[in-house]
């Protein structure tokens, strides 16, 4: 009895992939603990987004990666539908559109389409598979526009960042031709300056503040002096769990939400830096397995884009932090404080646990 | 096709694994440079960085810039600033805070209003603010909390500049009020990527100019470096980067007018709109019952703001901006000219009036507001007695989307743009619009009550303002504007503020001649507005107009002194002199009023004779000739 429901509960669940999630996210509450001034409340919240978030991987890992193929376009479509309903009738919270009010409930669209959006290009390009021509990829990459267009005129550049950077990675996956690659790359820095006259004065500024955040010492740049100045005394060994002054005296803004990491490595130094990025780099190369091992078209890029996706958030946040990346709101993927990100990453784990579980019968 | 199919396609496996070693590469590079970043903050730099944060002693503290004056045409200051005492709670150091009330009352004076308010703060506030629990103490206060100060951690004395409207309630709408910051401007702010600029700031505009104007207002934050002891008290600065003070406003608005203005309307409530045709000024823009904007600064008690927005007369609406109103009949020249540049009517065409108009075929009487009718009645005469007949017939001949596209031009149906926060639109018709708005077909009999500016027909006092001044001024479509010049109080320049001109409507220069002569003698004997036009020593054109409030039924007249107060007819007046070389354009709309001629165009003339003659009304309360057949639909 015990021993059919421990297999019930554990059928789907990948093993490897959940033990490195698992430390990640005991460093994560340890981490909360600290930045939060050791308050209890906080810390219990953080644990019921844990709990959500671990029981829709759990059901995400039970459904077979065909049910995902079938749903992919409906979702992509429904997503879109409610991103021009946000632009419509959103509700603006911070003074841009983000959420979609619809009674009972308040949902952000965007958040969905972290996972849709590379579901439906992996769908599409599992259907053309073997007669794959240029066609196919300026169709997919319509495809992929459409949502972030829709987001970054919330705006959200982030978020839309972010989904652009999963859909390219289905795209690159799906054997895009390095030429169009290389002439992309060259086509970007060629407008450079372009994009910098189109850009808001208060774009300019976040990019002149990364290159010298005196320049803002209020604002933006107020955030990268203190999280720099929090990882550079950290040292070697760090200063100890609850003994980071950077932390402890209040000079780190955000500490439980984008800039965590501060706290981490301020409190940790650069062995725990080291840990931390080993950690990241087991989940991300157990999703490079998982990927590789995929027996489908679409099981493969969506797979690829969920791991990749991943090293995204943590790449990106990590660089915000120690002062190499603009300041843009990410959060550290399983150690910052919210619920939102949260579910979305931990979805995107139970999909590829059932990539993984569902192989075999695949193969039957 | 099925999902669960393996298809044997060696070579794009081949080049998915190509792929993805290469994102394993692009992974592996991009940590390596965390890795090195990592190392070179935290063991080539740890010592730098190590010292910085031992030395984290170093605050910065904002220094808040002193938030710009509004002043009127003639420098009189319509918002001005001033630093006071105020005693402050916060809220997180301190335990029972009604008890920690009781006791500060026995040193300074708290009244009840007093702790309202700072329980309303206390509900809106973040939490480790400190909130005013009493604001302008005196100096003798700040000496008697000052010695009894150890008896209340939690509780400081700070100064704060505050914001007064020394003309309360007769800017209000146009000045509006600053208020403290709340949850939702915090959001605004850090949208706007300005939250770094309002640290320190504890205020923000809220309505009227203070909010459009809001960023030039504020100025820019400066701030201070200073090396705090373990308690986090200031020990000495090490830089200081002054603020730079907000910018101040000079509007067009000239204050005497306003007055005027103001004062004519006794105690009725309504509208007067006055504007510079030949630049979209704005000299007066008065809204009636107005309220006290000081009430606002320090956020308004629950009881004072309940009066206001509960009180019948509505004095938070701007009516100039935001009331919707039929414009009756002072939508009639605009019909004329449209008439006249669409060849649905000539100058000499005519028709008799018997007192009533029927489609034809149809029974249905629609009726003059003269029941005897005006007989022979050509264009001329149709404005200068204001005769409904004539215009139901062109209404009908022109249709309904025809009026729209033309009269469209003079501003009609969408905001004016004026730089006020809060502006309504007012609806121009068209047939599409019905079928969108109420989903149902449009009738002629629509089109006849748009004819006269009745039916769907509605717009603010700004608008039919605006529309006014473009008549007077050949066309010329200019964006209606409050503030003329804008003083940098940093480099001490005066720029003016550009008056857009917008658009210029084509009018054919005779037919403008022939409306223009006719709103002059709307003024003269045999016209609706004789009385108000009487003696003057300069030539007006105006137009007389009556919006109604509730509809008459088929074969009943209105008889005023049976309709109740709130359900009498609104009452239009609008104008521009002197009428061969305009200076100022207005309108007059008073609610309630009963008729144009009566009760908005007497107005209109005590503010025209003052701005052209310098004329004083004598008294305060105007002379209101009684109801006389001299009226206007």
């Amino acid at each position: 009895m015990v021993r059919r429901l421990a297999l019930v509960l554990t059928a789907h669940i990948d093993g490897i992939l959940l033990a490195f999630i698992g430390m990640l996210v005991g460093i994560g509450v340890a981490v909360l603990y600290s930045a939060s001034g050791e308050s209890f409340p906080r810390l219990s919240g953080q644990l019921v987004n844990l709990a959500v978030a671990f029981a829709v991987m759990w059901l995400a890992a039970k459904i077979p990666p065909n049910n995902l193929m079938r749903i992919a376009l409906p979702a992509y479509l429904f997503g879109s539908l409610l991103l021009i309903g946000v632009a419509l009738f959103g509700d603006i919270t911070n003074g841009a559109r983000r959420w979609l009010d619809l009674g009972v409930v308040r949902i952000q669209p965007s958040e969905l389409m972290k996972i849709a959006v590379p579901m439906m290009l992996a769908w599409y390009f599992h259907r053309y598979e073997g007669g794959l021509q240029i066609r196919h990829y300026a169709i997919a990459t319509a495809v992929l526009l459409v949502p972030v267009v829709l987001i970054l005129r919330q705006p959200d550049l982030g978020t839309a960042l972010l989904i652009a950077a999963s859909g390219f990675y289905v795209l690159f996956l799906a054997g895009l031709s390095w030429r169009i690659i290389g002439g992309l790359a060259l086509a970007g820095i060629a407008a450079a300056p372009v994009i910098w006259n189109l850009m808001h004065d208060y774009q300019r500024r976040r990019v002149l503040t990364l290159l010298d955040p005196t320049q803002d010492p209020l604002g933006a740049g107020y955030h990268t002096i203190q999280s720099t100045i929090a990882v550079g005394s950290g040292g070697l060994a760090g200063k100890g769990w609850l003994n980071g002054t950077q932390t402890h005296l209040d000079f780190l803004p955000e500490r439980t939400t984008d800039f965590i990491f501060a706290v981490f490595s301020e409190e940790f130094g650069l062995i725990g830096n080291i840990l931390l990025l080993v950690l990241f780099l087991a989940v991300i190369g157990r999703g490079m397995v998982i990927t590789a091992n995929a027996p489908t078209t679409f099981a493969r890029l969506l797979a690829g884009a969920i791991t990749l996706g991943f090293f995204t958030y943590a790449f990106v946040n990590m660089g915000m932090v120690s002062g190499i990346l603009p300041v843009v709101g990410v959060p550290l993927p399983l150690i910052s404080y919210g619920g939102t990100s949260l579910v979305t990453i931990c979805l995107g784990f139970g999909i590829l646990m059932s990539i993984q579980t569902h192989r075999k019968l695949v193969q039957t | 096709m099925s999902g669960a199919e393996i298809r044997n396609l060696p070579h794009e496996i081949h080049v998915f694994r190509g792929r993805l070693l290469v994102a394993s590469i692009f992974v592996t590079l991009l940590f390596l440079v965390l890795l090195g970043r990592f190392v070179h903050l935290q063991v080539v730099e740890h010592a730098h960085y190590d010292t910085l944060a031992q030395s984290n002693r170093i605050a910065i503290a904002p220094i808040v810039p002193n938030r710009g004056l509004i002043l009127d045409r003639n420098g009189v200051e319509l918002a001005h600033s001033f630093s006071a005492y105020t005693l402050e709670i916060t809220p997180a150091k301190t335990g029972n805070l009604e008890a920690l009330i009781d006791e500060l009352a026995t040193v300074v004076d708290i009244a009840p209003r007093d702790r309202k308010r700072f329980r309303k703060l206390l509900d809106e506030s973040r939490n480790f603010e400190s909130l005013p629990i009493r604001s302008r103490l005196t100096d003798e206060e700040v000496a008697r909390f000052s010695v009894n100060r150890y008896r209340f951690p939690g509780v400081e004395i700070k100064a704060r500049l505050f914001r007064h409207y020394p003309h309360r309630d007769l800017t209000a709408h146009i000045v509006g009020y600053i208020g403290r910051i709340n949850n939702k401007d915090l959001d605004a702010l850090e949208a706007s990527d300005q939250l770094a600029n309002y640290r320190g700031t504890d205020h923000i505009g809220k309505m009227g100019l203070e909010q459009s104007y809001e960023r030039r207002l504020h100025g820019t934050t400066g701030f201070e470096r200073v090396e705090v002891d373990a308690g986090g008290r200031a020990v000495r600065t090490l830089s200081r980067t002054p603020p730079i003070s907000g910018d101040n406003l000079v509007l067009s608005l000239d204050l005497k007018l306003q007055e005027v203005a103001w004062q004519a309307f006794g105690d009725r409530r309504g509208a007067l709109v006055a504007l510079d045709p030949s630049n979209g000024a704005v000299l007066a823009f008065v809204s009636k019952p107005g309220f006290d904007p000081n009430l606002f600064v320090d956020g308004i008690d629950s009881q004072s703001w309940d009066a206001l927005n509960k009180s019948p007369d509505r004095p938070m609406t701007n009516r100039a901006l935001q009331g919707q109103y039929p414009p009756g009949s002072t939508f009639k020249p605009f019909m004329a000219l449209a008439g006249l540049a669409l060849g649905k009517r000539t100058p000499q065409f005519a028709i008799n009036d018997v007192g009533f108009f029927t489609l034809p075929g149809l029974s249905h009487q629609y009726r003059d507001w003269k029941r005897s009718g005006h007989g022979i009645v050509d264009m001329h005469r149709s404005i200068v007695v204001s005769c409904d007949t004539y215009y139901y017939g062109l209404a009908v001949d022109l249709g309904v989307d025809a009026i729209h596209d033309y009269s469209k031009q003079f501003g009609f149906g969408a905001k004016t743009g004026i730089d006020l926060p809060g502006e309504m639109s007012g609806i121009l018709p068209t047939q599409a619009w019905k079928m969108r708005r109420h989903k149902q077909k449009w009738f002629v009999g629509d089109t006849i009550a748009v004819g006269i500016g009745q039916g769907y027909n509605i717009s603010t006092p700004l608008q039919v303002a605006h529309a006014t001044a473009v008549l007077a001024a050949d066309g010329k479509v200019f964006r209606p504007q409050m503030v003329s010049h804008i003083r940098d109080t940093q480099q001490g320049t005066l720029k003016a503020a550009p008056n857009e001109l917008v658009r210029t409507v084509a009018i054919d220069p005779d037919h403008l001649r022939r409306v223009r002569a006719a709103m002059v003698d709307v003024m003269r004997p045999g016209g609706t507005a004789v009385q108000a036009g009487a003696g003057a020593l300069y030539a007006i054109a105006g137009k007389t107009g009556t919006s109604q409030v509730i509809a008459i039924k088929q074969g009943e007249t209105y008889d005023e002194r049976r309709v109740q107060e709130r359900h009498r007819d609104h009452a239009w007046f609008m104008a521009f002199a002197p009428a061969e070389n305009p200076t100022i354009a207005l309108v007059v709309l008073v609610e309630n009023g009963g008729h144009g001629s009566s009760a908005a165009a007497p107005i209109a003339r005590q503010v025209l004779d003052y701005w052209l003659l310098g004329k004083h009304p004598d008294g305060t309360q105007p002379k209101l000739n009684a109801a006389n057949d001299q009226e206007s639909n």
